[in-house]
């Protein structure tokens, strides 16, 4: 692969990768916010694509089989399964913060990671660290959206937009962190989705909602 | 030979998750558990004994490693163990009784606490910070449904936010250990996440890149071990899991996360000098004792009255670990041992005082050392011991924390730290020792009054008493000798303060 092939792929990817963090912020129905995070993890799943070609490396192609599958593929699928079991309740009816201005916090954020992480790009420059900006917005923007939205299954997405941010981050600055560790977060990330999906529909069961304002009974 | 012991605290735990898997919870395997905590324990002495004889030992393609401080982390973990599971047949027996559990959620209990050793274990044994960072998560996961197990809309409000919160607290130490991997990547010499080689290797690191990654680690792995501000997800927690397992998460499980930020701190230390982990964790330490006092004071819940004062006991050890000089690495050692076998007679305590009364306001528990004698005398102990009151190791590792603080001459910063500290200690203690005397001295209520409020029988389970008095002799012995213990400490603190 030539060299401006390969930096116009890798930039297209991480392109992807931030459009689908913003979409999420801006569009409130629970299903198409679903849909968007599958498109995320096709993003990412091409990022790994990209690299593996360009260094030639089976192991990594490998694993870029192996986060299509987990975050394009099974994550949403459960997304969606708790999805269907919660009734008429679609959409993400007040989030704390509006969409307009949620917006305009991706902008700052934007802005506030780029400033964040000259030293990681300074450190080895070239095309694929100067991604990293891009990795550490969508971890930005997956906090700012566990913290400000208030349905359950909102904020299980704000939870895995952070990982496949940290996951992009991990890829641009090293190709991944060894293939046991990498096996193990994909795994306890797989099972904490399983437990909060479970988690989502006891909620249901005892509350009869999955508004989160209906946490109240601890406090001090 | 040391390979087996090693390998013992990840293999018991697991054979015992499969026994209960496989044949569930019944008389026969009812101490199971226990036995299996007593087979870590054993085998965690044999493997100090080995490393305080023969150094540091690696295992299984060097995945795994064993050196004083992992040695006395697995003490920690098999000694609090034992005490919980001692207590858990009693405890499951009277919850079933009780109709708030079946033999089925005793069996889901028994499997998910078993997991819960196993990882801990492994946090401590692994060679890699990846590998640590791994397991820590995995102890989130297999506990979430432990907090969340009595299924009433606090128990599961207490899940969620426990998962959510850690989960998230957590993914920026996975964050930091990426960058930490990339530094080190960059740098020359072996590359990747080994502590030993990060340690060895620290000085090479890129600065500007290895503050960003420490940060982020001490704040991620901060907010598993309880530290503000990110400990929202603890008192809530702690106050609704089950007694046995509340115990082994406030006992074990905030200091094998504050494991972590020491090894941390290691490579922090040689690659950035002393100053930046100190400054980092000097902040937390100030904010939780600041927050555990405030929220003491006033507090209704005893339940949640233990979870602050957890949240202090780690502020303390983080502000040990910010001095860093060798007294002060030794004390907080020796003060994560006596907090957790404190911490766990009194939410044992806890347990059995919220089956005998019913409820877990600290106003509507009266007169306890009426009723139940020794319960009222062990937790009045345990709180005692908490507050740091001689015998009890906690004098000793307090005093040295504060000795070492005020002798290594840090400049105003530390020295005024250290001054709001002790202050801060001093509110606490006064407010734990009017909730509790309250609790346990005065009249008891009139048995007519509440709806049902006895449920379990008066008699205290001799295990449990067992346990609560094993739990306090051994916190008294240490306080007036730590005997045996005191070469694996000075190892363990000449380990932690890394290559000089």
């Amino acid at each position: 692969m030539s060299e401006t092939l390969f930096v116009q792929l890798l930039d297209l990817a991480c392109g992807a990768l931030l459009l689908t963090a913003v979409l999420v912020l801006w569009r409130r129905e629970l299903a198409v916010i679903i849909r968007v995070f599958a498109l995320q993890g096709v993003a990412l799943a091409a990022l790994v694509a990209v690299l593996a070609a360009r260094e030639g490396s089976g192991e990594l192609w490998a694993v870029a089989a192996g986060v299509l599958a987990l975050r394009a593929g099974m994550l949403p699928y459960l997304l969606r399964r708790a999805l269907a079991s919660a009734g008429e309740t679609q959409r993400e009816t007040r989030p704390v913060v509006n969409v307009a201005s949620s917006l305009l916090a991706a902008a700052v954020l934007t802005l506030l990671a780029y400033a964040a992480s000259r030293p990681l790009v300074e450190l080895a420059p070239s095309p694929v660290t100067a991604a990293i900006p891009v990795g550490v917005t969508v971890v930005l923007i997956g906090f700012f959206v566990l913290v400000t939205r208030r349905r359950a299954l909102s904020q299980l997405v704000g939870f895995l937009l952070m990982d496949n941010g940290i996951t992009a981050i991990g890829f641009l600055t090293t190709s991944g962190v060894g293939l046991i560790v990498e096996l193990g977060v994909s795994l306890d990330v797989l099972l904490a989705v399983l437990v909060l999906q479970i988690l989502t529909t006891r909620m249901r069961e005892t509350f009869g909602d999955t508004d989160l304002d209906e946490l109240r009974e601890l406090h001090d | 030979m040391t390979t087996l012991f090693l390998l013992a605290p990840l293999a018991v735990p697991a054979l015992g998750a499969l026994i209960y898997a496989v044949l569930g919870w019944r008389p026969a395997t009812a101490w199971v558990s226990a036995a299996s905590a007593a087979l870590m324990l054993a085998s965690a002495i044999t493997v100090a004994v080995s490393v305080v004889g023969s150094g540091p030992h690696t295992a299984v393609g060097g995945l795994l490693r064993v050196d004083a401080v992992s040695a006395f982390m697995l003490i920690v973990i098999g000694a609090v163990a034992l005490l919980a599971t001692t207590a858990t047949p009693a405890y499951l027996t009277a919850e079933i009784a009780a109709g708030r559990a079946t033999a089925r959620t005793a069996r889901w209990h028994s499997v998910l606490v078993q997991l819960f050793l196993a990882a801990m274990a492994l946090a401590v044994l692994a060679a890699n910070l990846g590998v640590v960072w791994v397991a820590i998560e995995a102890t989130t996961i297999v506990t979430a449904f432990l907090v969340g197990q009595r299924r009433t809309r606090a128990a599961v409000e207490a899940a969620w936010k426990y998962v959510v919160i850690c989960s998230a607290g957590i993914a920026l130490a996975l964050l930091g250990a990426i960058l930490l991997n990339y530094a080190s990547q960059q740098a020359p010499g072996t590359g990747g996440l080994d502590l030993a080689a990060l340690a060895a290797n620290a000085h090479h690191l890129d600065p500007a890149v290895t503050r960003i990654a420490v940060a982020l680690l001490i704040l991620g792995f901060g907010t598993k071990a309880g530290l503000a501000p990110l400990h929202a997800w603890l008192p809530d927690a702690h106050s609704q899991a089950p007694a046995p397992v509340s115990a082994l998460m406030s006992g074990v499980l905030l200091s094998v996360a504050f494991y972590a930020i020491l090894r941390v701190k290691v490579i922090a230390d040689a690659a950035l000098g002393p100053e930046f982990a100190r400054t980092v964790l000097i902040v937390m330490a100030i904010a939780s004792l600041l927050l555990a006092a405030t929220l003491l004071v006033a507090q209704r819940d005893y339940k949640r009255m233990l979870a602050y004062s957890s949240i202090e006991h780690l502020g303390l050890v983080a502000l040990g670990a910010a001095i860093g000089s060798p007294l002060a690495l030794a004390a907080i050692l020796l003060h994560i041992l006596g907090h957790g076998l404190a911490k766990a007679v009194l939410f044992l305590g806890a347990g059995r005082i919220l089956q005998a009364t019913g409820t877990s306001r600290i106003d509507k528990v009266r007169g306890l050392a009426a009723g139940h004698p020794v319960l009222a005398g062990s937790v009045g102990l345990g709180v005692l011991a908490l507050l740091g009151l001689p015998p009890f190791s906690l004098f000793a590792s307090e005093l040295g924390i504060a000795r070492a603080g005020f002798a290594a001459g840090l400049g105003w910063v530390t020295t005024t730290a250290m001054v709001l500290a002790v202050v801060l200690v001093l509110v606490i203690a006064a407010a734990l020792v009017g909730h509790t005397s309250r609790m346990l001295l005065g009249t008891p209520p009139e048995p007519t009054e509440g709806p049902g409020a006895a449920i379990a029988p008066r008699r205290l389970p001799a295990s449990t008493a067992l346990a609560l008095g094993a739990g306090l002799a051994v916190c008294a012995v240490l306080g007036i000798t730590a005997g045996p213990l005191s070469s694996l400490l000075h190892a363990a603190a000449d380990t932690l303060l890394g290559p000089q």
